[in-house]
């Protein structure tokens, strides 16, 4: 008896699958046209915690060099020295984005949350050095934000 | 094909001045070219149809970037592969290597030769037409286990023979249920075999019998595995054998067991058509636009005529097509031991009682009979179609999903 049963279960099964595949003809595809063919930039699609480029909010760094010692791979370059008018400051603010990995160990110690990701991750370019991102401009000195304590 | 020049001839002065060898011969040729043309621009269209048809059904678009709507992609796929470096292997016999792909090509092509595309363009209408169709399409084998062998490769040695096992084997069941249409009407010839049926659907070969119904769908699984497609696409086998029998061809040579490819499958939906659905017949939709256009007895009404049954037969064909298409991107492939059983447990000894019984009916049930037959036979299709698309409905409203009927994207 298993043998018209098989014969009946196969015209069954397959009755069925062409029922499911003919239906899936009039369902709206899945597919996001990237990168030309969408009706808002992608970057606004993506998650709110979505880990793109590196960004560094010099208004709020403080200078802490936290997030250079927590970088596995030495992407990030912090230089801080003493200026004689203007006491400690920064002159240089580099993320390597052509080395970072994205791994966001460096956004955990800050304190105040200046460096954080972004949701940019378009990074195809010519020439690797564009993707050497300074926060700082080159002879620009940036006071770093001090925190004030309430007494 | 001779009554149409003949016609043509009859209302020419020029024509009629030449002599008449001349004049066939020359329309022969042009209609051989024409239907080349037909294959290869099919072929391409069939290419891109079926990858857009694959998109929809599994979500996403497909190809919709090379001209409007993608519909240059095949000729961008063309150039891309025409500009290929031609490679044969070294270790591979070189003299079979160059043959098979023209072989298989050829068995293709040559099925073509008794294409009814209408009730007078044909190019040739052989007395022994199905026969003749089942015997070139026989070459294809040879092609097949030939490139697969000459190739030296072990995957596509393997997918030589597993493609002569199926196609040597699904040419049992495929053979009874044609030897039992040949039954039904006496006669071997295409054009008889389609004038034995009508325009509606209660008089096709396909609901007059409920073994004619079986029949039917006996042969379309048989003509999908001799033809290698999926379900049954053993020889390809994307998945076990790199690519099969063609595994080391390269450009031009791969480009012709792609259009065999899709030759084949616009031979499994016309020999479907022909023999069960009815063929080019229009009924009175032929007669009806001449005596609109007022050109009985001109050339314009034959070719009126022609181009009515053409475009009748074309969308039976497509139709069937797109369910061939439409398999292939429903079930996943069977196994070797599966396809064999399916063929010699199922299919054989079904075709078999099914030939025998239809050989009883014809000889104890009158004609009359098969009359009601038919119509009942129409109704349980018809109720068939509904019910699948009443299922289509279901699994929409069930999966609550977004609709979009367009099939632009």
């Amino acid at each position: 008896m298993s043998y018209l049963g098989n014969i009946f279960t196969s015209i069954k099964t397959v009755y069925e699958g062409m029922t499911i595949t003919f239906s899936h003809l009039f369902r709206e595809p899945m597919t996001i046209q990237y990168p030309d063919r969408i009706p808002r930039p992608i970057q606004e699609t993506l998650p709110m915690r979505y880990r793109g480029f590196l960004e560094v909010d010099m208004a709020i760094c403080t200078g802490c060099t936290l997030c250079q010692k927590a970088c596995p791979i030495d992407c990030i370059l912090i230089e801080a020295g003493k200026d004689p008018e203007l006491g400690r400051v920064m002159t240089r603010f580099g993320v390597d984005l052509s080395k970072c990995m994205y791994c966001g160990l460096c956004t955990e110690p800050c304190p105040t949350g200046a460096i954080r990701f972004t949701r940019e991750f378009e990074g195809s370019t010519y020439d690797i050095k564009t993707l050497l991102a300074e926060f700082i401009q080159e002879g620009e000195k940036v006071k770093p934000y001090k925190v004030v304590k309430k007494k | 094909m001779n009554s149409f020049i003949n016609n043509i001839v009859l209302q020419s002065d020029f024509l009629q001045s030449m002599p008449y060898w001349l004049v066939s011969i020359c329309f022969q040729l042009v209609f051989i070219l024409m239907v080349f043309i037909f294959v290869a621009v099919f072929a391409m269209l069939a290419g891109y149809a079926e990858r857009r048809v694959a998109g929809r059904m599994q979500s996403r678009i497909g190809p919709n970037r090379v001209g409007p709507q993608g519909i240059l992609q095949s000729v961008a796929d063309g150039i891309k592969v025409f500009f290929k470096e031609d490679v044969i292997p070294t270790a591979a016999d070189p003299i079979l290597f160059r043959l098979a792909p023209y072989l298989v090509f050829l068995g293709m092509f040559l099925g073509f030769a008794v294409m009814p595309f209408s009730s007078q363009w044909v190019i040739s209408d052989l007395k022994l037409g199905i026969f003749y169709l089942l015997a070139v399409e026989a070459l294809v084998v040879v092609g097949i286990v030939m490139s697969g062998w000459s190739s030296n490769n072990k995957w596509s040695l393997l997918g030589g023979m597993r493609s002569a096992a199926q196609i040597v084997s699904y040419e049992v069941p495929v053979s009874l249920t044609i030897l039992m249409v040949v039954l039904w009407c006496g006669s071997m010839d295409i054009q008889e075999i389609i004038l034995r049926q009508g325009a509606a659907p209660w008089e096709w070969h396909v609901f007059q019998t409920p073994f004619m119904f079986v029949a039917f769908f006996i042969l379309f699984m048989g003509s999908l595995a001799e033809g290698n497609r999926m379900p049954f696409d053993m020889p390809e086998a994307e998945s076990e054998l790199v690519s099969g029998y063609n595994t080391e061809y390269s450009g031009f040579r791969f480009v012709l067991f792609f259009f065999a490819e899709f030759a084949n499958l616009y031979l499994i939906g016309a020999l479907a058509t022909i023999l069960f659905l009815g063929g080019w017949q229009a009924g009175p939709l032929p007669g009806f636009f001449v005596s609109l256009f007022g050109a009985e007895n001109s050339w314009f009404g034959s070719l009126l005529t022609n181009g009515i049954e053409l475009i009748v037969f074309q969308i039976k064909t497509l139709a069937l097509v797109f369910i061939v298409i439409q398999l292939r991107w429903t079930l996943p492939r069977v196994r070797v031991d599966q396809l064999m059983v399916l063929c010699w447990k199922y299919l054989v000894p079904i075709a078999f009682v099914n030939l025998l019984a239809m050989s009883l009916w014809l000889v104890i049930i009158p004609a009359s009979w098969t009359k009601v037959s038919a119509i009942i036979m129409t109704f349980v299709g018809v109720l068939l179609l509904v019910s699948f698309f009443r299922r289509v409905v279901w699994h929409l409203r069930y999966t609550k999903s977004k609709i979009r009927l367009s099939p632009f994207a």
